[in-house]
């Protein structure tokens, strides 16, 4: 016991340099070699060039709405009517948790194009179908912790902390949007 | 010490039957082989530092599209890889949408549609057994991995593309099948590909059956194995990493032990 | 021992109630090893470390892979071409596994030169012997996965093994694959096999470290650790030599993962399974190629299956086929010269595996077949009795020839 407990004093105080390098430089290959195991998680080539999806409005009339799926998940596509655009561009940003226009929102007045995802904790809100209930604002509701979206899909009331997210879209031509 | 005498006389003995035995094995398993040889060509891929030929590969995706890919598929390949040929974005849209594909309507119905760069290669045939209808039984096999999946699979490929030679007078040759030398034997049911000028190449090149062979084996051969480059430009950096902590550490090592060793 | 071994004050508190710091420093850091061990003792923690690898990058490939005969060729497929760094794991994988056994067919190989079975480590032996069957499970099945052709065909020609056994084979090999051929069924179980039996693995190793632990290593000359003088510690002095094995064995590997990553792989199974056509010429992985060589080469179906799990048998008994008190080769010159022999005739079976079953390849198998049993059952028992052996030495602090020390030198001493 005598003879082991001094050879590892001696090596301890030999932990020059090199010994340090040597450790130092194994841990990070070590390190180095997380990362492809890390990364395999993250969205594959093909989950990322997945297909963009277009949508053709013709048929959908005013005050309807339809949802189609894109990147897995819903993407909310409302024909507004006159009245529900008035009501979303006259009310006041002033008390709103996110405040924004609704002209940034649908640059293209008649319809709003929204990811159907609340931005509370991931449910998806009720509000598509017309029998649904549409919360107090008129827009959307999410059934999960109440959050009240109005016709611009904005927050109101209820925990949601945002907006209801847009995609990135662009109108191929009047009726011919692609979402993506 | 007797005994350690006649310990080394048996040994020794027993060494030089070893020696006899082993003599015998080599000499009669060297006879017992006998292959197909292809040519063995000097591809810019091959070895530690080999990379892809990206003009010998845009020449082979001509010649996959004009010449194979009326009977062969590559249904693990998306439009998208072509990328890693130089190939640009529009490029790629206007490659992909040559081809459609199914899709079902709001409908219900069965429509087609122009591919998409995220879509996989447009086979041919939509199943083995129509692949095989329409080539007198024969199966046209996806070329996606073919480089990978035969042996010598490069130099194979080339060969058996160039080895159209007229059959022997002694071998018959069926309707419907075509002799090749370098094909196991020698029958083939797929008729000789590459003719001289079979396609035309935009960069000048003579579009001579060599040529094409090879230039669609370059292109096969990305196919097989997309991550190449990638994997072989990782593995130097990383061999060089493991000589330098092998080295670090063999002398980290002398120095710990030196203590024990000098005693 | 005293009281205050750690100074921080949270592993002080853990460890007077959960000893486990105590136990690490104990078993990792104090334990006594003998100070004489060659580069071949590097190869047990160079299994550990390939274990440790295969699952690692084994569970990583599972998050992407789909177990279902229509998918499981292509989502391999996907792995080596969309997945993020998935060619890189795959590769780590396949290669990991030979040079798994690689490293312990070298580990197994050092345990026959110098007598490592020998008593008093039979349990640790054994262990290891069973570790090398759950290996070879688990390596069957994995090779299964990928669906190509030799994945197919190799589990049909494996399972149907299982049929040679009398009266209920049949039966055995329609449950192994859940249906009337290997299909979906077979590859569903051998996902679950294949995840599973590892761990398994891990835990027989625990049981062949505590079994090595019990009464340390051995050692190149096989005489027993008298004291301390004939140790070292096992940090630092054997952590950073396993570094350095560490270090070359990575380089080998890492050779093969990005340079030659299909050199040990077989073409055929880059071709998707096809159960109506079974490849010219099959072959299974070259670890299994000796046992594949003695299963040919018995011209009966029960027998071939008999005589290669027999190969295996014979290293579970093999404590008791070798009765020498003596347990290093360096001081058996006949022993020493038959391993050799034993080492080329496994070679030997491992090329006549991967060559066809006729001509000159049948009857060299049968021979190196004869010899591989030969040396085992007859050899070994045997042996003792006309081998003269040469002195061992005093101890391995001071190997000074005693011909007189023969006697007590190899008496089991317990360790202080």
């Amino acid at each position: 016991m005598s003879k082991n407990s001094k050879s590892k004093n001696n090596s301890e105080g030999k932990r020059d340099f090199l010994i340090i390098s040597t450790y130092t430089m194994a841990g990070i290959g070590a390190a180095a070699v997380a990362w492809p195991l890390i990364d395999q998680m993250n969205p594959a080539a093909d989950t990322l060039a997945l297909a963009s999806t277009e949508v053709d409005l013709s048929s959908l009339e005013e005050g309807q709405a339809i949802t189609v799926t894109w990147r897995g998940k819903p993407v909310f596509v409302r024909h507004r009517t006159p009245e529900e655009i008035k009501l979303a561009k006259e009310v006041s940003l002033d008390d709103m948790r996110h405040p924004e226009t609704d002209e940034e929102r649908a640059p293209n007045e008649k319809f709003i194009v929204l990811v159907g995802v609340c931005t509370h904790l991931g449910c998806v809100p009720l509000g598509q179908k017309s029998g649904d209930v549409k919360g107090e604002y008129g827009g959307w509701f999410c059934p999960c912790h109440g959050s009240h979206y109005d016709h611009s899909g904005r927050i109101r009331k209820g925990p949601a902390p945002t907006n209801l997210a847009i995609p990135s879209y662009e109108f191929l031509s009047d009726n011919l949007i692609k979402i993506g | 010490m007797n005994n350690s005498s006649s310990n080394f006389l048996l040994v020794n003995i027993l060494k030089l039957f070893l020696f006899l035995i082993i003599f015998f094995i080599s000499k009669t398993s060297i006879a017992a082989s006998e292959k197909i040889v292809y040519p063995q060509l000097d591809w810019s891929f091959s070895g530690i530092l080999g990379t892809f030929d990206r003009a010998s590969q845009q020449r082979g995706l001509q010649v996959y599209k004009e010449v194979c890919s009326g009977c062969h598929g590559m249904r693990l390949l998306a439009y998208r890889n072509l990328k890693a040929l130089g190939y640009n974005e529009d490029e790629i849209k206007a490659f992909a949408a040559e081809n459609s594909v199914n899709t079902i309507n709001d409908d219900g119905e069965v429509v087609e549609r122009p591919a998409r760069p995220s879509d996989r290669f447009v086979s041919p045939y939509p199943n083995d057994k129509a692949a095989r209808a329409a080539n007198g039984g024969a199966y046209p096999p996806d070329l996606s991995l073919i480089v990978k999946a035969r042996p010598d699979g490069a130099n194979y490929l080339h060969a058996l593309l160039t080895g159209y030679v007229d059959a022997p007078a002694e071998k018959k040759v069926p309707d419907g099948m075509y002799y090749n030398k370098y094909y196991s034997g020698k029958l083939i049911g797929m008729p000789q590909p590459l003719y001289d000028d079979g396609v035309e190449y935009a960069d000048g090149t003579k579009a001579t059956p060599d040529q094409m062979a090879k230039d669609v084996t370059a292109f096969l051969a990305w196919a097989s194995e997309p991550e190449m480059e990638e994997r072989k430009q990782l593995g130097i950096t990383v061999i060089l990493f493991l000589l330098v902590l092998t080295t670090l550490s063999y002398f980290a090592m002398k120095q710990i032990w030196a203590p024990v060793k000098n005693r | 021992m005293s009281k205050s071994k750690f100074k921080n004050p949270v592993v002080k508190w853990i460890d007077h109630r959960l000893p486990i710091f105590s136990f690490m420093d104990h078993e990792l850091n104090h334990y006594p090893t003998p100070k004489n061990l060659n580069y071949f003792w590097n190869f047990g923690s160079l299994a550990g470390f390939a274990l440790v690898t295969m699952i690692i990058s084994g569970i990583v490939l599972s998050m992407n892979y789909t177990a279902h005969v229509d998918y499981a060729f292509d989502s391999v497929e996907r792995i080596m071409r969309d997945v993020n760094h998935g060619w890189l794991i795959r590769y780590i994988h396949m290669n990991g596994a030979s040079f798994f056994f690689i490293v312990v067919y070298i580990h197994i190989f050092r345990g026959l030169y110098y007598g490592s079975y020998k008593a008093p480590r039979e349990l640790l032996w054994i262990l290891g012997v069973l570790i090398l069957l759950l290996m070879m499970a688990t390596a069957f099945m994995g090779y299964v996965l990928p669906w190509g052709q030799m994945s197919f065909w190799g589990a049909t020609v494996i399972t149907n093994l299982f049929s040679a056994i009398p009266f209920v084979g049949e039966s055995i090999v329609t449950w192994l694959w859940g249906g009337f051929s290997v299909d979906n069924s077979t590859l569903n179980r051998f996902f679950s096999l294949h995840f599973v039996l590892p761990f398994v693995i891990v835990g027989v190793v625990i049981l062949h470290l505590v079994a090595l632990h019990r009464f340390g290593s051995n050692n190149p000359i096989g005489i027993d650790v008298r004291g301390t003088q004939d140790t070292l510690p096992f940090h630092p002095y054997y952590t950073i030599k396993d570094l350095f094995g560490l270090g070359i064995f990575l380089t080998f590997f890492s050779s093969a993962v990005f340079f030659f990553p299909n050199f040990m792989g077989h073409p055929d199974n880059y071709i998707e399974a096809n159960p109506m056509v079974t490849p010219a010429h099959i072959v299974p992985e070259w670890y299994f190629l000796p046992f594949y060589a003695i299963l040919r080469a018995i011209p009966d179906k029960l027998g071939g299956v008999l005589f290669m799990f027999g190969a295996i048998a014979v290293l579970f008994i093999l404590p008791w086929l070798d009765r020498s008190p003596i347990r290093s080769s360096q001081f058996r010159p006949i022993f020493k010269f038959f391993f050799w022999v034993l080492l080329l005739d496994c070679i030997l079976l491992g090329y006549l595996g991967a060559m066809p079953a006729e001509g000159i390849y049948v009857i060299l198998s049968r021979i190196a077949t004869a010899y591989y049993f030969f040396h085992f059952l007859v050899l070994f028992p045997l042996l003792p009795y006309i081998e003269k052996t040469k002195p061992l030495p005093i101890s391995i602090a001071e190997p000074i020839l005693s011909g007189g020390a023969t006697a007590s030198a190899f008496a089991v001493r317990e360790k202080k």
